[in-house]
């Protein structure tokens, strides 16, 4: 199979490798898939106060296109709101890197961390919120 | 890219140039038809393919008038199987084989069954690959026809115990065919001594050309017969009508004669390469796990899983190396390979397999690039790895909740 001349792009030079703590309240992280499917992506999302997504780093276990699925993401959310990347559709993904039909799941799987991460930061955002009007409660 | 180093030749490998030499001829010069009775071209033609069947025959101790040349060993897999079943109907309709055959073999079988012409045990292999010869005395019936087990595993080089397995169909008087495609010429092989009444090969797996293969059919002591596939001018003793490929023969011939010449030396040579591959990549690379045997296997053969790495991004990173995985993302079906599933190699590690196949072109300098090259693209694609980063971590990656598709 020939891949994409985007997909050996962010193959080769993934974007935003790496991880944030998870512990930060203003981290979100999802982790899709699962090791016997043969993907796994872990996409974790820097959100300000603003609902406004600073930075994003992605670590992907999976084919080549897994990994340049997630690397592209991690340049898509980027500045975007969490209501705006929640907008994001798999099928954009699939456009901007030519995916065959046998690599959707691919995309699927990209979109799906998405929303799992902004979900993630969502509970843990809402806790930190409840935790500090507790304490100014006090 | 510059020179793409090959290793993968359980796939397929290079013409050996001595192959191509012998053949050239018979493209431009000695054209005729083998078949052609009264013509010198047809008897030069005729005496190329009986000098063929000779080299062949010697090569695992067979009569020459016992080779039957197919297109390849997909082609006498199905003619062994279906050539037998159809002949036999009136003996028995049950044939056991292993669930780690060649699909030719297995998918062969499964046609069978869904045409209601035969019943198909298929036998369990060990963590290594190997079949027990127990388990195929166990599974014979009185309706047994044919016992099926190959010969050297195109994936994992597991080399079953042919020798037993031939001595129990002898003493039942069941008939023993053997995929051998990926043992004859690179281990010994005797007919006689091993039992195996029918024998499925073909030249591109030892240096010789696509599109031809043979099948070896006893003809006494047992004679075995079949019921060929095809309709035509009776070729082959009546078994594979068309007119012979006669340069494809000449490079069997000449494929098989070299073989035997050098299988001691050159199987000695692999096995050194394929040391110096994995002790190489072990020694550098942590979280590696040999699939297969670790002797009882074919000398070119190294199948290992890089744990955390899938297969197909590895392979991808290999670019100037030419290997294979047993990653489904390199498959249509998007399953991992079936069998390292039955070797009980769990699909996580399936999917991070590479089967890394050495052959007679290549050398030291070629294992060292190859041992560099995947260290660097493992290192790299773990440093990318959630997974490596959640072992590091000291997370169970089995009892870990993965939020499933």
């Amino acid at each position: 199979m020939a891949y994409s001349d985007k997909v050996v792009d962010h193959y080769e030079n993934p974007r935003n490798v790496g991880s944030f703590a998870k512990d930060e309240p203003n981290v979100g992280t999802g982790i899709v898939g699962a090791p016997e499917c043969g993907d796994v992506m872990k996409l974790q999302l820097k959100i300000n106060e603003t609902g406004v997504i600073e930075d994003a780093r992605f670590k992907t276990f999976g084919c080549g296109s897994a990994i340049a699925s997630s690397s592209y993401v991690t340049e898509l959310v980027k500045g975007k709101t969490v209501d705006d990347a929640l907008q994001i559709k798999n099928t954009h993904i699939v456009e901007e890197l030519s995916l065959p039909p046998v690599k959707i799941h691919c995309s699927v799987l990209a979109e799906d961390a998405i929303k799992a991460a902004i979900s993630d930061w969502k509970t843990r955002h809402g806790e930190a919120e409840a935790a500090q009007s507790a304490a100014a409660n006090e | 890219m510059g020179r793409v180093i090959y290793m993968d030749n359980h796939a397929t490998t290079q013409v050996d140039p001595r192959v191509m030499d012998a053949m050239l001829p018979y493209f431009t010069e000695h054209y005729g038809n083998s078949a052609s009775r009264n013509h010198k071209f047809g008897w030069d033609a005729e005496g190329a393919v009986d000098r063929a069947r000779e080299q062949i025959a010697r090569l695992f101790n067979a009569r020459p008038k016992e080779i039957i040349f197919t297109s390849g060993a997909t082609e006498s897999d199905n003619l062994a199987i279906k050539g037998v079943v159809e002949f036999y109907k009136e003996k028995g309709n049950h044939i056991v084989t292993a669930v780690t055959e060649h699909k030719a073999v297995l998918d062969t079988c499964k046609a069978l069954e869904r045409a209601g012409k035969a019943q198909v045990t298929y036998l369990p292999v060990d963590t290594y690959g190997l079949v027990d010869p127990d388990d195929v005395r166990a599974a014979l019936t009185d309706r047994t026809i044919l016992i099926s087990i190959m010969h050297a595993n195109n994936e994992i080089g597991t080399i079953a115990p042919l020798r037993e397995i031939g001595r129990i169909a002898k003493d039942k008087g069941i008939f023993f065919h053997s995929d051998a495609t990926q043992g004859v010429g690179k281990l010994p092989v005797d007919v006689e001594a091993m039992g195996i009444d029918l024998m499925s090969f073909t030249a591109h797996k030892i240096y010789g050309p696509k599109g031809c293969g043979a099948l070896y059919v006893r003809s006494k002591g047992p004679r075995v017969r079949l019921t060929p596939m095809m309709d035509g001018g009776g070729h082959e003793r009546g078994m594979r009508s068309g007119t012979l490929n006669v340069p494809g023969i000449v490079g069997l011939g000449k494929a098989c004669e070299l073989a035997a010449a050098e299988m001691d030396t050159e199987a000695a040579r692999l096995l050194e390469l394929r040391e110096r591959l994995s002790q190489g990549i072990m020694g550098q690379l942590d979280e590696v796990y040999l699939n297969g045997h670790p002797t009882q296997r074919l000398a070119g053969n190294l199948n290992l899983s890089f744990a955390f790495v899938e297969g197909e991004s590895l392979l991808m990173g290999l670019k100037d190396i030419a290997v294979s995985s047993g990653s489904a993302c390199t498959s249509a079906t998007l399953e991992p390979s079936y069998v390292l599933k039955a070797l009980g190699v769990g699909e996580d590690l399936a999917h991070t397999s590479i089967r890394f196949g050495l052959g007679r072109f290549n050398t030291a300098e070629d294992v060292d690039h190859v041992v560099e090259r995947v260290v660097h693209e493992v290192r790299r694609l773990r440093d990318m790895s959630p997974l490596y980063e959640m072992a590091k971590e000291g997370i169970d990656l089995k009892t870990f909740q993965w939020a499933r598709e």
